[in-house]
């Protein structure tokens, strides 16, 4: 022992830069806005819409399902801020309202789906063999239907309401992240700590749970935010089919279909502002789920 | 000194398309308590496989221990249902690895990869377990261990890491470490500082030891005993000294030359085991070793060899044993 540490002393006095202890949540907070200003942006952005969903009623200037015939078309900036649809609606307000139902919708389906698709596929990988022949071939059939189909087919058989079609989408994307999940959690069960933790006697729970799946987040969260955006419009698409919301709520989605793609030569507002904010929210959460991941990743931390 | 370990007549074998791998084939070796055993042999010879199969975490398909005993304090823990193996692996066997880098979950604090045995197998409480992981931590001459175990294995050089290593697998005080090439990965200068530390410990806390290598010297200073693998099979065993002084395996004894020596003219050859280990899935009948072997005679060719006492506590599987023996005796005097 005496001999052992003779060599660790002379190293023992190096403080190393940048690895103070964390500190309270705010100044984490802070730490994580100075080292990713982008990221910080993206969570200011995704937390004001969220904001702006939920205290709707007191940021809509209007009634979103107030029509008036003087206003059908009318253009921006006159006397509704972001102009009138076909049937002379305040654009802004069902934008603020619509900000609910797109939220709810988008954040919630591409949680739930690619939750429950990556701990079926780092399962699928960590059982391998029959469990995993089993668990694909169910996968193979789910992604051999269109998503916005197999989301129609399951809608039909739930029925139309908001949460079902939360489930739906859930469904629909859960496939593919398994899928994608699988690749990396393959590399990852291979990887020698997979089987320290076995040599220790971690069960199967501890194994997935707590080494494998941290190790398969940065991808999970680049699909959560790519499936943000896929939901939102998908929502729009269902409502349009008749099995999604009403068409009377407002919703981004909606906004886009029908009068926006017929009249767009005539009134492109209806359709650019709308797209717009489906645009700001998924590249909002891109920018903080790209932070979040090189934050989570401790490799990556202090870089 | 009570036994703790038994292996006998272990063989596990891999099933692939191309025919079967007799990975591990027939060994047989006992391990005393608080003994260290070295198991030496080239790439592929089984080693790490045989340490694997005791723990029974030879990946299935395509492996598998077909046959054998392995007695591990009274109980056979090939016979042992799962939840019950999973009680014995951490707590009363640990392992070390060969890459320190590779062996730690990069996205866990050291705290939490040291606390799960803890929390796992001795009940305790977080505050409890976080404790015992820093005591641990100072034990291994990890310098700052409170500071230190709040961070991530890449913040630790790879000597540092095996220190970790070893603190986990000295968490729960287990009674048998088995470390696969320990030192493999490690800069020489530190192999020297980790073995001594392995040593030191499984003195300190009687725990007996494995130590899996292809390093003779490794062998010749912490050993007690040492077994010789090729192909699978076991064909010497002896203490350090005897494998030394007097080899009785041609293999042995080339492993032995082929060892470059810092006190010989740099224009001496060096001389190597000529030729490649056999195909394990196609092994030639008698001995494995017979192509390489300057020593084969006919017999060789026929039946394999059986381990066999050359003097008291020195077994070889090898018919011309004595003659080498006597040989290196003759150089000797």
């Amino acid at each position: 022992m005496a001999q052992a540490s003779r060599g660790i002393a002379a190293s023992s006095g190096v403080v190393i830069r940048g690895l103070r202890p964390r500190g309270t949540i705010w100044q984490q907070v802070g730490s994580f806005a100075r080292r990713k200003p982008l990221g910080a942006f993206g969570a200011v952005v995704a937390l004001m819409l969220i904001v702006v969903a939920i205290f709707a009623p007191f940021i809509a200037t209007k009634d979103p399902a107030e029509t008036n015939a003087a206003l059908v078309y009318a253009p921006p900036g006159s006397e509704l801020l972001l102009g009138g649809d076909q049937v002379g609606r305040d654009v802004f307000s069902r934008l603020v309202y619509g900000a609910r139902v797109s939220l709810y919708v988008g954040l919630l389906s591409a949680f739930i789906g690619a939750t429950i698709g990556m701990v079926v596929g780092v399962t699928s990988v960590h059982f391998g063999g029959k469990t995993d022949l089993i668990l694909q071939r169910i996968i193979d059939t789910m992604i051999a239907f269109p998503a916005l189909i197999l989301a129609i087919a399951i809608m039909a058989a739930l029925g139309a309401s908001l949460n079902n079609v939360v489930i739906a989408l859930s469904i629909a994307f859960m496939p593919s992240t398994a899928r994608v999940l699988r690749s990396q959690a393959l590399t990852v069960k291979e990887m020698d700590y997979i089987l320290a933790a076995r040599v220790i006697g971690a069960g199967h729970g501890r194994i997935i749970f707590r080494h494998m799946i941290p190790n398969c987040l940065a991808l999970y969260i680049v699909l959560v935010t790519v499936f943000l955006g896929t939901a939102i419009v998908a929502e729009a698409t269902l409502s349009f089919l008749g099995i999604g919301v009403p068409p009377d709520v407002p919703s981004w989605g909606g906004m886009l279909n029908g009068a926006a793609q017929r009249y767009v030569h005539l009134a492109p507002w209806l359709g650019v502002f709308p797209g717009l904010a489906i645009a700001i929210v998924v590249f909002a959460w891109n920018l903080l789920g790209d932070a979040l991941r090189d934050v989570l990743d401790p490799r990556l931390r202090g870089t | 000194m009570a036994t703790l370990l038994e292996v006998r007549d272990l063989k596990t074998h891999f099933f692939t398309q191309e025919g079967v791998v007799k990975a591990v084939d027939g060994v047989s070796y006992d391990l005393a308590e608080g003994e260290t055993l070295g198991l030496v042999g080239e790439s592929g010879c089984g080693k790490s496989v045989s340490a694997l199969s005791i723990m029974r975490l030879i990946p299935d398909p395509p492996g598998k221990t077909v046959g054998g005993e392995v007695i591990f304090d009274g109980q056979d823990l090939l016979k042992l249902p799962d939840s019950q193996m999973r009680r014995v692996r951490g707590k009363q066997i640990a392992m070390v690895f060969q890459e320190p880098m590779t062996s730690l979950n990069p996205v866990l604090s050291i705290a939490r990869q040291l606390t799960e045995s803890l929390e796992l197998h001795l009940d305790m409480s977080k505050p409890e377990a976080r404790r015992e992981a820093v005591r641990r931590l100072a034990q291994v001459g990890i310098p700052d261990p409170e500071h230190r175990i709040k961070q991530f294995p890449h913040q630790f050089s790879g000597g540092m890491l095996q220190r970790v290593m070893i603190a986990m697998a000295l968490s729960c005080n287990p009674k048998l470490i088995i470390a696969d090439e320990p030192t493999t990965a490690l800069d020489v200068t530190i192999q020297a500082q980790i073995l001594e530390l392995m040593k030191h410990l499984s003195r300190e806390y009687g725990v007996s030891l494995i130590i899996i290598t292809h390093n003779l010297g490794v062998v010749a200073r912490y050993a007690d005993r040492v077994n010789i693998m090729y192909a699978g099979k076991i064909i010497e065993r002896g203490t350090a000294r005897d494998m030394y002084r007097h080899p009785s395996h041609p293999y042995t004894l080339g492993l032995l030359h082929s060892v470059p020596r810092l006190d010989l003219p740099r224009k001496e050859k060096l001389d190597p085991v000529e030729g490649q280990p056999p195909d394990l899935m196609h092994l030639p009948a008698g001995c494995a070793f017979r192509e390489r072997c300057r020593f084969a005679i006919e017999r060789c060719a026929e039946e394999i060899p059986p381990l066999r006492a050359v003097s008291a506590g020195h077994f070889s599987a090898c018919f011309a044993a004595e003659t080498l023996v006597s040989r290196t005796k003759e150089k000797g005097a």
